[in-house]
């Protein structure tokens, strides 16, 4: 008997908790936690004799059946080191459609009509920014692709780089071809080996199919792509640190305006987008604004990938629509909290994003309720939190993360956070006052209100949120010397200070 | 001395791949840190002459960035993942293991050189929360024991009885 099958490579199905998988097709099916002698098992039965071994399957239907694929169409489906998997399954023909038919201000009217807004947190018209970067006359214009994915607990934009690169690549082409730039730069944490690796060669590849470079598809249209990589800097994620990391600075934020749109990099007209945004432009491109403006909620169009994990019985990366609850999130596809343990938070929105209890859990996930709330976006980081964590010892976890990464520039950020720490290590060692309460909360607001970049603004909403929603915790801390999760109140710290 | 030569021509072919622009200082720095293993005064006075630079501008950026080391570490070097993902899951525990196992605090090296413990803020493993990095390999879901064994097996199994 022959069969032929073939094996490939894929980039990530997100499914991070019963790794490593193997995806069988036809048919989609999803064995977990495989080994070389379950394999064995699966050849003989599935593959010679058609019959699935079905005690090895994925189990948890509505992980997959509440997500939307769209950014990660082809995450687990192409093996991302071959650009001929990217194109039969698609890649490239946005492209060709915009050099052939399209003008640059029709491929921005699609893009408008879209009402993508941007994935890198703060939620941006991206159709609105690239007429801004188009109008400009100066050249030449630059296009920056942000994977400085720093946030911890998030990896939306790394397993994208790894599953799908030539989607990144496209979606930077298009952009080009939009506002006129002619040179681009991806700028990626260099934490992320194989990402940069599988960019690297998804690069070359283009390259070599003049998919990049000059005289693209045979038209007049030139385009040419640079990696540059991070060093461990928080803060270069901001869209003006960046553009002095790209430089060869340090990063370091500046006051807007000039908004990088008309004085970027040296000083010239520059496009800065995140990769889940330029992800979803070939999309666009290809099915138009309006297709793409029915998914998620009027306001808050398409999907969001986001990074579960934490207490949670499937974390992984899962891509839904915008719109869905975080109970739909945390509790129908992150199968809630393991170990019969009970939920306590959720943290949204990465180290500078929010901690929300429980009764929150009904609103919708899109930009602008999760800022009502006091979190954010983000880059898409959920982290649940069960009782066996104290929010004061989170809340001084992610101050101290912010006092570390803050790059000193302004003083609210700089002086402020430390603040913040100090008062922190007080009442987490047992001296606190209850008149510490007023000083986060009153500093809080300072530094949101008055530092210079994002970082700083958004770094106090830890503390504010959890005052907000679990104040009791800190009453407790200050007045009984308590803390439910038993967390606080060691010594070693102590000792260190000496 | 041969060995230098060595390095000093494989940097020199790195500043001419990035035809000694200044914007690709950070490229050079990681490719310097690769070659070298960490970045001294001689080097960065070397690259600062070499891209035309002020040595104070090479030095503000590496010292800004934390990925730049300006020591050299162990033979060995363990990194903990201190995400909050990592750091929600009890990574603190394992690190607090590793220190007493093997007599060495977080960001220094043990007094013979041979093991180094660093901390990153996070690899974007999260899912397999808490990960440790023992030499290039990450150890995810670790537990205490499986990264103290880990780390008498890289170090050799000499040190583990005692």
């Amino acid at each position: 008997m022959e069969k032929e099958c073939k094996v490939a490579r894929t980039g990530c199905i997100g499914t991070c908790s019963v790794g490593p998988a193997v995806l069988v097709e036809p048919g989609d099916y999803l064995y977990q936690s495989v080994t070389p002698d379950k394999v064995r098992e699966i050849v003989r039965d599935h593959i010679v004799l058609g019959l699935p071994v079905k005690d090895m399957l994925y189990k948890n239907e509505a992980y997959f059946q509440k997500q939307h694929r769209l950014v990660l169409r082809n995450a687990g489906k192409i093996d991302p080191s071959r650009i001929q998997d990217y194109i039969s399954a698609g890649g490239y023909s946005a492209l060709a459609k915009c050099l052939a038919t399209m003008t640059p201000q029709g491929v921005i009217y699609e893009v408008v009509t879209s009402g993508l807004r941007g994935r890198g947190g703060a939620g941006f018209p991206t159709g609105q920014k690239w007429s801004l970067v188009a109008r400009s006359h100066n050249t030449p214009k630059y296009i920056v692709a942000n994977l400085d994915e720093g946030d911890p607990g998030v990896f939306a934009n790394r397993t994208l780089a790894e599953a799908d690169p030539h989607a990144i690549i496209e979606g930077m082409l298009i952009a080009a071809y939009a506002i006129g730039a002619e040179k681009g730069y991806i700028y990626i944490r260099s934490e992320y080996p194989l990402a940069i690796q599988t960019l690297q060669k998804a690069i070359a590849q283009a390259k070599a199919m003049s998919l990049l470079g000059e005289k693209i598809l045979e038209t007049s249209f030139k385009f040419d792509l640079e990696l540059r990589f991070g060093a461990g800097a928080f803060v270069a994620g901001e869209e003006t640190a960046i553009l002095a990391s790209v430089e060869g600075r340090r990063a370091m934020p500046r006051p807007r305006p000039p908004y990088p749109a008309n004085s970027g990099l040296w000083q010239k007209p520059t496009l800065i987008q995140n990769v889940e945004t330029l992800a979803n432009i070939p999309l666009i491109v290809q099915n138009g604004g309006h297709w793409f403006s029915k998914t998620g909620t009027p306001k808050c169009t398409g999907t969001k990938c986001f990074s579960l994990t934490g207490k949670i019985s499937n974390p992984g990366l899962i891509e839904v629509p915008m719109g869905i609850t975080l109970r739909e999130v945390v509790f129908d596809i992150g199968g809630g909290v393991p170990d019969g343990k009970k939920f306590k938070a959720v943290l949204v929105g990465g180290p500078s994003g929010g901690c929300l209890p429980e009764t929150l859990l009904e609103i919708p996930i899109d930009y602008d309720s999760l800022t009502k709330v006091g979190a954010i976006m983000g880059s898409g980081g959920i982290v649940v939190i069960d009782e066996d964590s104290c929010m004061v010892d989170t809340a001084r976890f992610f101050t101290e993360f912010c006092v570390d990464e803050s790059c000193g520039k302004c003083t609210p950020c700089r002086a402020g956070l430390a603040r913040l720490k100090e008062v922190f290590d007080k009442i987490t060692h047992g001296q606190g006052e209850m008149s510490d309460i007023a000083t986060l909360e009153k500093s809080g607001v300072y530094i949101r209100d008055a530092s210079l970049c994002g970082l700083g603004q958004t770094a106090p909403n830890p503390v504010i949120t959890t005052l907000r929603y679990f104040k009791d915790e800190y009453v407790k801390h200050i007045v009984e010397k308590q803390c439910v999760a038993g967390k606080c109140f060691k010594t070693r710290d102590e000792e260190e200070l000496e | 001395m041969e060995k230098d030569d060595k390095q000093r021509i494989m940097l020199e072919k790195v500043l001419k791949e990035h035809n000694y622009q200044e914007s690709a200082l950070l490229e050079i720095l990681h490719r310097a840190q690769e070659i070298y293993g960490y970045l001294d005064k001689d080097l960065m006075m070397d690259i600062s002459g070499s891209l035309n630079l002020p040595p104070s501008h090479v030095y503000g950026v590496v010292t800004f960035y934390s990925f730049f080391k300006l020591r050299k570490s162990g033979e060995h070097v363990v990194t903990g993942c201190l995400g909050t993902a990592c750091y929600v899951r009890g990574v603190e525990q394992i690190m607090e293991a590793i220190e007493q196992e093997f007599k060495l605090k977080r960001g220094g090296s043990t007094a013979d050189g041979k093991l180094s413990l660093l901390l990153t803020r996070c690899i974007g493993a999260c899912a397999m929360a808490p990960n440790i990095v023992v030499d290039d390999e990450v150890i995810g879901k670790a537990t205490k024991e499986v990264v103290t064994q880990k780390i008498r097996e890289v170090l050799g199994g000499v040190k583990a009885e005692t």
